[in-house]
Parts: structure tokens; C-alpha cells; sequence
């Protein structure tokens, strides 16, 4: 005989699986992230990388001359014409980016200066020129004011680099930290684990309501235990989120590998090589999208790949799929008390607001923990069990300290224990009613009752 | 012997008292009409009898056990609110419950198969739920209710959403089911059918019974000596011709007989009327009449309403 529980969580399991939304759902994530996260790099090293752009200058101040020179990024021409309609006109023939117009004033060093472009006009260039300008006119008027030049060059300064270096707790133990992808992880974590837990928890709800609208609870209740029912439940659809993110996983990993490969295949060998000697950090993704950089790019690169490394996926993931699952029990089982009390799905609104609300605050909280990720209230928050699952996972990526991690835990999975026997002892009674509207008062009656 | 015994059985809810001493005793290989207004406690009774819930006191023996967790098996449930599952398959679903029930998968199959062709309804197996009309439901849900052969059968209304073709169909069925010996608690408002099928009946009102023993029984401890006369023509001194101490109730006339409605006393012999009539009238037909268990029904729950 086999046991009635492990029935319900087959069946629970393979009509959704087996439904098209989930198919496409696991497909398709994979693919967006992947199609996300390349377009973020891709746009990061596209900016770096762009092709030269050809501006036109025609400096009618005449004290711009020495201001533009050509680098990388743009190559600088000065045209003498006779008229701005002139000046227009020759840009207009040229295949030139953009065309600067630098018109004399009456002010000793003119402030003002024309962008024109054939295209919308990208912010990079016009902050460039803004910048250009604006050094050449400070110098302008310190000289007009006695600076001499040589003063001007012995109080110029390079941009300030900041390396961020976490210290270990003993003092000595350094490493390079990468707040960047710390917060980005947080994000990604915390958001997704509220989503999910919203997603499988709402699923046990809709699930234990249709059946008792549906009235086949009363066949069931007559064969099983109202208690093996709402297990068979909760269980069937965590097996089906724990597949989707497998899922995900594989499928991630595969379209990752063979998008490299594709990639790897497409670029110079000897530019591979020449660039991995370079970068000996980056791995051979990061070859594969270097190729042809100067070195200064390359470093920045190189940078976002050791970010990318710098992580302890293991981990988060291993605490992704912990506090998934406890969350999501600690939640699809008050989900469940919840769709076995209501009649309709109207009636729902009452008894959810006040559960959704705490993994509402954790969400919100979840976008802050980055700004103070040992902040008195997100520990608080990581270590209240209603909210614990999202904050921990957005505080994570940050490093906790192992203690609060275990105390955490600890709570989360006693308060599972607590809320799931509460929740199956008015769930075994409002499965059967039928037309009342159920006060708390009555809940807390169904709880007492033997 | 009693299949299934209820004995003093105690349902209190918060706000009111469901049963209040109810016993009920099933026969085996019977079919028990469990009858009662609206509200009565029936269908607490059957979620007890199930171990849906528990009552507070009383005791129920099983083939002469106490009722446990190894009966729910044996106890086959059609509900009066039937539920399936909409959107899943039709055999699958028939599976599903099979198996929840005990049996594997390859018998459930099998046997179910059987069922759906002697229902005529295969073709059915590969649809969805929500694509059959009511009627064809409420027939899955009467299957998946007896395939696994339980030994005590309760049926809540398994009539309602049938056409009478269908309403024979499953008559038949539930008459067969008895022959093989499986005890049956059929509860229903329909009171002919109650009449038509039951060997024994229990009438509930108000969470106690009123009123239990074999049908025919009941309906006897209820004459109130009736009898029915068609004669080919009515009799003008109809009154003068019966013996003393029958009186004429009512006489109606149609186009091929005249029906009357005599009221006797237990003093009169049924034989005595007849052979007062029979040298004036041709005799259609005679009968006692039992009174009807929707009189007796109606007539129960009305005298407890007025005290």
C-alpha cells in the first residue's frame, strides 16, 4: 500500500509541471538573464571600445586651438569657414559626428558653445567638450589674472583611483572588495526570493481554495487526512520550484557555455593569447570579449570579471535554496490556513494583507540593505523569521558574521515548526465549512480544539 | 448482524448541537435510507462514519470492530456536493482516487476501464473535466466512488443532475452492488426512491432519530387503514353498501373508472368490502394503502416542530 501522501505530491507535482506556463517560465528565464547580463557587459565595453568619432571644430574665439586634441575616442579638425551656413553645409558633406561651434563674444573668454549632429547628440560627448572647455577657460582666466603657467602645472592633478580593501577581522587578512556585484547579488537574491516565495506560496493558496470551492476536498478528506492533503501540497509544489531552479540552473550554464563558444571561436587565436598574458585574472570569457582593447580598457574589464569571481556562488546558492525552501513552508503553510478559511477569492483580501505584509517590508528593506548591510535593522529583519529568508539573502552577498547566520536559522526553522502546526489545525477545519465568514475569534477556537 | 453500528453519538459545534444521541444500525448487505429535513444532522453523521471528524461520544462498530483508521478504506463516499478536479484528465483523475484508495496503478486501470465501458463512456477517458457536462461528472464521480470495492457504500443524494435514463442506469447499479452483498447508506429528499430501493430506513430531525426500523415496517405502524377502490362505474348508494364502520372519503370519476377512497377500521375485513361491491360493480382494482414515506416524513418532522 502506498502511503496516500506520496500520491498527492505526484500529482500536485506533475500537473504543473507538465502545464505550458511552467515549460515556458523555465525556458525563457534563463534565456532573459542571460540576454540581460550580456547586454550589461556588452554595453559597458561598447562604450569603452566604440569606434573614433570624427568632430569638426570652428573656433570664431580663436583660443580653443590647443584645447582639443585627439585621443581614442574622438579625432578633432578645425575648419575656418566663412559662416556658421558655411560651416554647416561642409559638416553636412562629411560623414563628421558632430560639429562644434565656438562663437566670439565680447567677454574675454566666450562661455558658450553649439553642438550640431546629424544624430541625437550621446551625453558622453557633450559632457567631453563641456569638460574640455571649461579647463582651457579656468586657465584662460587664471592667466588673465598673473597665474603663471608653470604654477598651473604643479597644482594639476590625475583622477583620484579608490580601491575599496576589506579588512578581515584580525586586522591582517586583506582582500579587495567588489561592492558593485556585492549589490547587485543583493538585489537579485532578495528580490527573487520574494518573488518566489510569493509565487509557489500563492500557488498552495489557490490550490487548497479551488478544492474547497470545488468541493473535492470532500471526496479527499474521506480517503486521506486533512494533514497529508495540505503536506501532499506544500511539498508537491516546493519539489516544483526546486526543479525550476535546477532547471534554470542547466539551462543558464549550457546557453552560458555555448555562447563562449561561439564567441571563443570567432575571435584570433594569437589575440587571445597576446591579451590572456595581459590579464592573467580574467578567464577566457573575458579574452573572448577583450580582444582588441588597449590596455587601460582592458583593465576595467578586468576589473568587472574579477568582481564577477571575487563571489562565493557556492554559498549563496547553498543559503538561496535553504531559505527558499523554509521560507516558502513558513509562508505556503499560512497560505494554506488561509485558502482553506476563505469560500471565494474575494474574501482572500482579509487574511492576506497581514501575512504579505512582512515579506512587503522585507522587499522594501531589501532595496536598503545595500547602504548598511550590518545596520541595526537589517540584522533585525535577518533575524526575524517572517522576514529573515529575503534580508539574510540580500545581506549575504556582503559577508554576515556566522553566528547570526545559525541564529537565524535556528529561528526561522522553529517558527516553520510552529506556524505549520497552527495553520494545519485550522486548516483541517475550514476545509469543511462552507457560507460563514470566518472571524479570528473563530480562528483562534479551531486552533484550542482538540 | 449489523455491518455498522452508531451508537448514542454526540456532534456538538460551537453554536449548536449537530447530533444528540443518534444510533443508527445498518444491516449488512442492505440498503439504508437515511432520511431527515434539511439541517438534521445527516451529513454530520456520514463525515463521522467517514472519521472526516470525530464525534464526541458514542461509539461506532465497524463489522462488529471499532471504527479506526484501517476502515476508511472498506468505505466507498459519493458526497451530495460532487468535486472533481477541472482541469485534469478524466482517467487520470479516476486513477488519481483509485490509487488514493489503495489500489496500483495497473489494476486501477484495468477495473476502471471496465466501469467506463460499462457506463459507455471510454471515449471519455483522454477529456477534461471541465468539458463534460454535469450529468457526466456526477457518473466519474459514482465510479471513482465504488471501483475499489469498498464494503460499505454511502450515497448523499447520487440521484441529483440525472436524467431518468441515467436515474435507471445507477438503480440498477446500486441494486446490483447489494446482490454482491455490499451494504449501502443511500440518504435522500427523494422519498419514492426511498421507497423504491431501501430495506430499512432511519429518519433524523434535529440531531436525534425519530423513527428507524425496515421500510415496510415503518410504513405498516403508520396505516391508518386506508383503502383504494377503481370500479368500472360509481354506485349511486355506494355508502349503504359497504359494511359498518367504512366510510367513503372521496370519489373521483373518469372516462374508464371511478376511484374511491375508503376509510376502515382494523374490526373490518378488507374480503367483507369486496364482497359487499362485488355483485354491483366490476372490480379494477383494490389496494390497501400504506401511507407513503413522504407522508410519514412530513408528517414526523411537523409533529416535533409543534410541541
Amino acid at each position: 500500500m502506498s502511503n496516500p501522501i506520496r500520491i498527492i505530491i505526484e500529482r500536485e507535482y506533475l500537473t504543473r509541471v507538465k502545464k505550458k506556463s511552467f515549460i515556458v517560465m523555465t525556458l525563457l528565464a534563463p534565456i532573459l538573464l542571460v540576454v540581460g547580463y550580456g547586454l550589461i557587459i556588452y554595453l559597458m565595453i561598447s562604450d569603452a571600445t566604440a569606434s573614433k568619432k570624427n568632430v569638426m571644430i570652428w573656433d570664431e574665439s580663436e583660443l580653443f586651438y590647443e584645447t582639443f586634441k585627439s585621443n581614442d575616442q574622438y579625432a578633432f579638425s578645425y575648419i575656418f569657414p566663412d559662416n556658421l551656413d558655411k560651416a554647416k553645409e561642409e559638416f553636412n558633406k562629411s560623414d563628421d559626428y558632430a560639429l562644434i561651434y565656438i562663437p566670439k563674444t565680447q567677454t574675454i573668454v566666450p562661455e558658450a558653445a553649439n553642438i550640431f549632429s546629424k544624430n541625437q547628440i550621446s551625453m558622453n560627448v557633450k559632457s567631453y567638450i563641456g569638460t574640455a572647455m571649461q579647463k582651457e577657460i579656468e586657465k584662460l582666466k587664471l592667466r588673465a589674472s598673473g597665474v603663471s603657467d608653470e604654477i598651473m602645472e604643479s597644482i594639476k592633478s590625475s583622477g583620484v583611483i579608490i580601491n575599496t580593501i576589506r579588512l578581515a577581522k584580525d586586522g591582517v587578512k586583506e582582500e579587495r572588495s567588489y561592492p558593485e556585484i556585492r549589490m547587485i547579488l543583493s538585489y537579485i537574491s532578495g528580490v527573487l526570493l520574494y518573488f518566489v516565495i510569493f509565487f509557489f506560496g500563492g500557488q498552495v493558496m489557490n490550490g487548497v481554495t479551488q478544492e474547497k470551492t470545488n468541493r473535492v476536498v470532500e471526496v479527499m478528506v474521506s480517503t486521506v487526512k486533512p494533514i497529508q492533503l495540505m503536506a501532499g501540497k506544500i511539498i508537491g509544489i516546493a519539489l516544483v520550484g526546486l526543479t525550476q531552479f535546477l532547471l534554470w540552473i542547466i539551462f543558464t550554464a549550457v546557453i552560458l557555455i555555448a555562447s563562449s563558444v561561439v564567441f571563443t571561436g570567432s575571435v584570433n587565436p594569437e589575440t587571445v593569447t597576446q591579451l590572456t598574458r595581459q590579464i592573467p585574472a580574467a578567464g577566457v570569457d573575458a579574452n573572448t570579449i577583450i580582444a582588441g582593447m588597449t590596455q587601460e580598457q582592458g583593465e576595467n574589464i578586468q576589473y568587472i570579471m574579477e568582481s564577477i569571481m571575487s563571489v562565493n556562488y557556492g554559498v549563496i546558492l547553498i543559503s538561496f535554496l535553504f531559505y527558499f525552501v523554509f521560507g516558502y513552508l513558513l509562508y505556503a503553510s499560512m497560505f494554506s490556513a488561509i485558502g482553506s478559511v476563505v469560500d471565494n477569492e474575494s474574501d482572500m483580501q482579509q487574511f492576506t494583507l497581514p501575512v504579505t505584509i512582512p515579506l512587503i517590508i522585507a522587499l522594501v528593506m531589501a532595496f536598503q540593505v545595500p547602504n548598511n548591510p550590518d545596520g541595526t535593522i537589517a540584522v533585525a529583519l535577518s533575524l526575524i523569521p517572517f522576514t529573515s529568508p529575503i534580508t539574510m539573502m540580500a545581506r549575504l552577498p556582503f559577508g554576515v558574521p556566522w553566528w547570526e547566520i545559525i541564529v537565524s536559522i535556528a529561528l526561522l526553522i522553529g517558527t516553520v515548526w510552529t506556524i505549520t502546526w497552527l495553520s494545519a489545525k485550522i486548516y483541517r477545519t475550514g476545509i469543511l465549512m462552507y457560507g460563514k465568514k470566518i472571524s479570528y475569534k473563530e480562528l483562534v477556537k479551531w486552533i484550542k480544539q482538540k | 448482524m449489523n455491518y455498522l453500528e452508531c451508537q448514542n453519538i454526540v456532534k456538538q459545534y460551537s453554536n449548536h448541537r449537530a447530533l444528540d444521541d443518534a444510533s443508527i444500525s445498518v444491516p449488512k448487505g442492505s440498503i439504508f435510507g437515511l432520511l431527515g429535513p434539511n439541517g438534521a444532522g445527516k451529513t454530520s453523521l456520514i463525515r463521522i462514519i467517514n472519521q472526516i471528524t470525530m464525534p464526541d461520544s458514542g461509539t461506532i462498530l465497524f463489522n462488529g470492530e471499532k471504527l479506526g483508521q484501517k476502515h476508511i478504506r472498506s468505505v466507498g463516499y459519493l458526497p451530495e456536493e460532487r468535486g472533481l478536479y477541472k482541469k485534469m484528465k478524466v482517467g487520470e483523475q479516476a486513477i488519481y482516487f483509485a490509487r488514493l484508495r489503495g489500489m496500483d496503478k495497473a489494476t486501477a486501470h484495468e477495473k476502471l476501464l471496465k466501469w467506463f465501458r460499462k457506463f459507455e463512456i471510454a471515449s471519455w477517458w483522454d477529456k477534461k473535466v471541465e468539458e463534460l457536462s454535469k450529468g457526466m461528472q456526477q457518473k466519474i464521480q459514482f465510479i471513482v466512488t465504488i471501483v475499489h470495492e469498498p464494503e460499505l457504500l454511502i450515497f448523499d443524494e447520487p440521484f441529483s443532475g440525472f436524467d431518468p435514463i441515467n436515474v435507471d442506469l445507477l438503480k440498477k447499479e446500486i441494486l446490483e452492488l447489494k446482490e454482491q452483498g455490499r451494504t449501502i447508506i443511500f440518504s435522500t429528499h427523494n422519498m419514492s426512491s426511498v421507497e423504491e430501493l431501501c430495506d430499512d430506513i432511519c429518519l433524523i430531525n434535529q440531531g436525534k432519530n425519530i423513527l428507524s426500523g425496515e421500510i415496510n415496517e415503518v410504513r405498516n405502524s403508520f396505516n391508518d387503514n386506508l383503502v383504494e377502490i377503481k370500479i368500472e362505474h360509481s354506485l349511486e348508494n355506494l355508502e349503504t353498501l359497504l359494511p359498518a364502520g367504512v366510510a367513503v372519503l372521496n370519489e373521483k370519476q373518469n372516462n374508464l373508472f371511478a376511484q374511491i377512497n375508503l376509510q376502515t377500521s382494523p374490526a373490518v375485513s378488507t374480503n367483507d368490502i369486496i364482497a359487499a361491491l362485488l355483485p354491483y360493480a366490476r372490480i379494477i382494482s383494490f389496494q390497501e394503502r400504506l401511507p407513503s414515506m413522504h407522508d410519514i416524513f412530513v408528517q414526523e418532522v411537523k409533529k416535533m416542530r409543534q410541541p
